[in-house]
């Protein structure tokens, strides 16, 4: 930086930096600045932290990573912090989790993730797991890795959806407002959402028989 | 309404996000319809009991470090941005253009320099008060980005002279008092030349020294009557401060030389001043 800098022409005499208002200038301006934002931080810190599990779990769902849901998770506070100012609403959640997922969405289409692409086939009772009866699932259920083998398997508009309702207890319009989309879309990805990781669940438990 | 309608409605209904009227319509259908109200039933107690055993990945304890510490770099990168940039975009030197239009008018350039000096002071008495770090917190945060700025701005001094015998009456001229200038080039510490800077409401001079390639500034002002002689070190963003005072003057060295280093020049400082 300093280097940078010193590429400039050399010093002259009576230049205007040796002009004391402007020192002042520079002087007044850096203290305004170092308080404005050092109050900025705490109350960012205040409202923000707490969602820092939520965003984590959220991340790490969409990204099936721990290594890039933290570097998401870091990257997404970062670009928080930076719009903080545009925040005005009470639920600091919910935007933070916006910018989460889309942070995840940028590094997941710049990975060419396949989740994003390709077509996913949404007929329900398709796959020929009848066999395995709800009761039969349910007896699975407490099974995590089963949950996050299957999980793994969706879709992430699915992961997503499943995250934010099972998970964070999100009600639609919160859910309409991260996801970006239609209100009235909620219910029904929710529903396909649902009913594929049944199917998925039940195919593991029908393999494992 | 019919299964299917049910079957549709059956997530939202689940999720407690219908409207009451829809609510008691699949209400009414489920206490009709004995298979709806099955299937009901055990997509209910799956879709909880799945919600329930998701491994939920809470955010390990060094994220939240890494995290805070990436907000404090940004914040600490920022100010110095935003004023070197908005000193610059004012008064840079070494820009033809700009260049031109201050020698030309420098006067309006003033005047607006005046202008924001005048808002700033404003903004700062009218907005409500933050609460504020101590005075020596504010001070060193000057000082240092005093020590930063002459670095940083290719404006190491304004007469650069290892003579201590120029240095002097050009800082003497300039300011409305007389700061002791020594040279310590046998100590280790040549002075490299002096420079106005502004501090506390007031101007001061900066003696500059070297210390093999490091600098040290010496901010030298007039020392309030009833000010504490007492010597004292701080370190601020990997800098050092090094605070003294005589009967005449308050002195404050900034460096990123060792705390050693910088004991050591006070005292060969202080052993060089003639004493009245």
């Amino acid at each position: 930086m300093a280097l940078l800098l010193k590429a400039e022409h050399a010093s002259e005499p009576g230049d205007f930096e040796s002009d004391p208002k402007i020192v002042k200038f520079v002087v007044v301006k850096k203290r305004e600045e170092d308080h404005a934002q050092q109050a900025e931080l705490t109350s960012f810190e205040e409202v923000m932290l707490p969602h820092l599990d939520a965003a984590h779990n959220l991340a790490r769902w969409l990204l099936r990573n721990e290594q890039d849901a933290q570097d998401v998770v870091q990257e997404a506070y970062l670009r928080a912090f930076k719009s903080f100012g545009g925040f005005h609403g009470s639920n600091g959640r919910a935007w933070l989790l916006t910018i989460v997922r889309n942070t995840s969405y940028t590094l997941l289409k710049k990975n060419h993730s396949v989740d994003l692409t390709t077509p996913f086939d949404e007929e329900i009772h398709t796959s020929g797991y009848e066999s395995v009866s709800p009761a039969t699932i349910l007896e699975h259920s407490e099974d995590a890795d089963l949950i996050r083998g299957a999980m793994d398997e969706l879709p992430a508009e699915f992961r997503e959806i499943l995250a934010l309702r099972h998970q964070e207890g999100l009600s639609y319009k919160e859910i309409a407002d991260i996801a970006q989309i239609p209100p009235g879309t909620v219910m029904s990805r929710l529903a396909r959402a649902r009913a594929k990781l049944k199917e998925y669940l039940a195919a593991r438990i029908g393999k494992e028989k | 309404m019919n299964c299917e309608e049910a079957t549709k409605l059956m997530d939202g209904y689940l999720d407690g996000e219908l409207d009451p009227i829809t609510s008691q319509t699949i209400e009414q259908h489920l206490r009709e319809c004995h298979k709806c109200e099955q299937t009901y039933k055990t997509h209910g107690s799956l879709i909880r009991a799945i919600g329930n055993a998701t491994p939920y990945y809470n955010a390990p304890a060094e994220l939240r470090q890494r995290i805070q510490s990436s907000l404090r770099d940004e914040i600490a990168e920022r100010p110095m941005r935003n004023v070197v940039r908005d000193s610059q975009v004012l008064f840079r030197r070494g820009q033809p253009g700009l260049r031109t239009i201050l020698s030309g008018t420098p006067w309006s350039w003033l005047a607006l320099a005046a202008a924001i000096i005048f808002a700033a002071i404003i903004t700062l008495n009218l907005v409500p008060r933050l609460p504020r770090p101590g005075a020596d917190q504010l001070l060193a945060t000057q000082l240092i980005a005093g020590h930063v700025r002459s670095l940083m701005a290719n404006h190491l001094t304004d007469v650069a002279s290892s003579d201590q015998h120029t240095v002097k009456p050009w800082l003497d001229a300039k300011l409305d008092f007389a700061p002791a200038v020594v040279d310590l080039a046998s100590d280790g510490f040549p002075l490299v030349g002096g420079r106005l800077d502004y501090l506390e409401n007031r101007p001061v001079a900066a003696l500059v020294y070297q210390r093999r390639k490091h600098f040290i500034n010496l901010f030298i002002w007039p020392a309030a009557s009833d000010a504490t002689r007492a010597s004292k070190t701080m370190t601020r963003q990997g800098y050092q401060l090094l605070h003294w005072a005589d009967s005449d003057f308050n002195y404050w060295a900034v460096s990123d030389v060792n705390v050693n280093d910088l004991q050591t020049f006070k005292e060969l400082f202080e052993k060089q001043i003639p004493h009245h």
